[in-house]
């Protein structure tokens, strides 16, 4: 299989980032899942593995020791901070928060793939804890009351993109430190927006 | 005496401290010319001179490191942007809001290194800040100030941005440098040390990125004046990433040697609601905590050790006389059990069972034997329970799944045990 004709430049101009080509093993697997609505599938894995002249096999050894390449993701990736600074203001309740408002579980992934939920450790946002990211987007200071409005907004207004700025506008409090100007580029799935890798969109 | 060096740009400048306009207009890439009109080795004994210790948790001196960098060529600079000790997010704040200073010690401390290509391996859950530097990135190619004979030097370099995916071991230098070959982001055993069999095992210097962006003010003041600030041993200004229970959360630009109660009451703003201080890490979740007896100690990387502690990564995290320090505790060690990377036993194994203790415990399932037992399961994974921790594991983090547990049953005994009895606990 082969990728669209996008994502083929962007794949040889990635390898060709690298001194081997083997260390483009995991911007591939960006690339991969944004072909394939955001996750990790053995094609993908079987494609980035014949563009650094790997098995399927060692390609996977990777993917399944990085938290974020996902065989399953829904199209909003909620994701709570537990550790411990979110953790000492009230992190739980935040989860439980989302938990309650997609009606899906930590872990997991709901059957129409709207939403997936998850704890996750440490994204470096302590100073403006409890923090959240949507598709790797940050949000800090977010009340549980406040997680629950962000998943009903999610929900109900089903953005193409989602990006910090807007949603700390709309559902964040205490930041770590001031941002400076807002950005257009942000997330299109549950893969971190990043142009090189192809899966930053325009805020519209 | 200077306090400001890595802030000063972005406090003054708050709109488009990050863009290469501003960087320019406020003394920016003023550095660069100047070093690339020294020789490698008299830009390298500036940075030595300076006598700063590395800004990643390890605290090593950087101008030392820097010697042991092996002749072989190519060689490579890996800037290790994989920030992830829980509490630390001053890193972030560099990356997004001033790249260019970060960008400027990169070139500079690559001329000196005899290095043609660097990378920057930024965690995969900052998108924000890699954008902004990957934009920096490109600004500094269309400058000519990356690429082939950068300002007409001859020297040139060219900077590669890599996403991580999600894995705190990667900032462990070895892992990152097998995340960055495209292997499974486990720790090597060294020796060999990666200045000597790094990147695809050729001389490879792995620095942090604060450490790094101190650089061009060293080359345009000379290390010696970075020498003259802080105390011995804790030379220049440091951030501290201050979180937790705190009135004023944020990162801090310090000159190491304030006490800590000037660093938390002072700068923090004291506690929240008032309340009573009942502990914090002084350096990031590896480290054990400290109780209001060392208020008065002063915060240096030495001191800190004699305290039978570590600076760390400079995140401090507060924690007030509500707090349940063992599910405090708990949210430790389930981070250090979720990021084992499972090669050594005693990590992989001990981590786990430390979380599960724990769990039961504050379930209200705790039994007396608990207290022996996780005392014991962390004599497995660091013997004698010394500080620094003895290693039974590759890489230190088995240990530092150690420290919340050896710091609760120092300083809280009675509260774990009432856990056990009750399976309650304060908050």
């Amino acid at each position: 299989m082969t990728w669209s004709d996008d994502t083929e430049r962007r794949a040889v101009a990635l390898v060709a980032r690298y001194p081997e080509a083997r260390s483009a093993v995991m911007p591939l697997l960006y690339l991969a899942m944004q072909e394939a609505d955001g996750v990790i599938t053995d094609d993908g894995m079987r494609r980035v593995a014949e563009l650094t002249e790997l098995t399927p096999a060692q390609v996977q050894a990777v993917a399944s020791f990085y938290t974020m390449y996902k065989r399953e993701a829904g199209r909003y990736l909620v994701s709570v901070c537990t550790s411990i600074s979110c953790h000492l203001l009230g992190a739980s309740d935040v989860l439980d928060a989302v938990v309650d408002e997609t009606g899906v579980p930590d872990g997991e992934t709901d059957p129409d793939r709207q939403f997936s939920v998850e704890h996750v450790e440490c994204i470096g946002a302590c100073g403006g804890a409890p923090a959240v990211q949507v598709n790797y987007e940050l949000v800090e200071g977010v009340s549980p009351d406040a997680a629950r409005r962000l998943c009903a907004w999610l929900r109900d207004g089903r953005p193409d993109t989602v990006l910090s700025d807007e949603m700390q506008e709309l559902f964040g409090g205490q930041r770590s430190f001031e941002w400076g100007p807002s950005e257009r580029a942000g997330a299109v799935g549950p893969v971190p927006a990043f142009e090189p890798y192809g899966t930053a969109g325009e805020l519209r | 005496m200077t306090d400001r060096i890595l802030f000063e740009r972005m406090e003054s400048h708050p709109v488009d401290s990050h863009t290469l306009d501003r960087y320019r207009a406020t003394g920016g890439y003023t550095a660069l010319p100047r070093a690339l009109k020294m020789t490698p080795d008299e830009v390298k004994e500036e940075v030595k001179a300076s006598s700063i210790r590395g800004r990643g948790g390890a605290g090593f001196p950087t101008g030392v490191k820097w010697g042991f960098l092996a002749p072989a060529t190519p060689r490579y600079l890996v800037v290790n942007a994989d920030e992830s000790e829980p509490g630390t997010f001053k890193d972030r704040q560099l990356l997004e809001r001033d790249p260019h200073q970060l960008l400027e010690g990169i070139i500079i401390s690559a001329f000196a290194l005899g290095v043609d290509h660097a990378f920057v391996y930024v965690r995969g859950e900052y998108p924000r800040p890699a954008r902004r530097v990957q934009r920096a990135i490109d600004e500094a190619y269309e400058a000519g100030l990356l690429g082939t004979d950068i300002l007409g030097s001859g020297f040139g370099l060219d900077v590669t941005l890599h996403l991580g995916a999600g894995a705190y071991i990667c900032g462990e230098e070895t892992a990152l440098l097998n995340s960055l070959e495209g292997r499974r982001g486990e720790p090597r055993i060294k020796p060999p040390f990666p200045a000597v069999e790094g990147l695809y095992a050729k001389p490879t210097i792995v620095n942090n990125v604060e450490t790094l962006s101190n650089v061009p003010w060293m080359i345009l003041n000379g290390g010696a004046a970075y020498d003259a600030i802080g105390p011995e041993g804790s030379r220049g200004t440091r951030l501290f990433s201050l979180s937790g229970h705190v009135k004023k959360p944020g990162n801090y630009e310090i000159v190491m040697g304030m006490s800590w109660r000037d660093l938390i009451f002072g700068l923090g703003g004291g506690i929240r609601d008032d309340n009573e201080l009942k502990c914090w890490i002084p350096g990031g979740a590896s480290a054990p905590w400290f109780v209001p007896e060392v208020l008065d100690e002063p915060v240096t990387i030495d001191d800190t050790g004699r305290l039978n502690s570590m600076l760390g990564s400079g995140a401090v995290v507060v924690m007030d006389h509500t707090t349940d320090v063992v599910a405090a505790a708990h949210s430790i060690v389930r981070f250090f059990a979720h990021e084992s990377c499972g090669q050594c036993t005693p990590c992989r194994e001990g981590t786990s069972w430390l979380q599960h203790i724990l769990e039961r415990m504050m379930a209200g399932q705790g039994r007396p034997m608990d207290l022996d037992l996780l005392l014991d399961v962390c004599d497995n994974i660091s013997p004698g329970l010394r500080w620094p921790p003895a290693m039974t594991t590759i890489c230190p983090l088995g240990p530092s799944a150690v420290s919340p547990i050896t710091s609760i049953m120092t300083h809280f005994r009675d509260e774990v045990e009432a856990k056990i009895l009750t399976g309650a606990g304060h908050g």
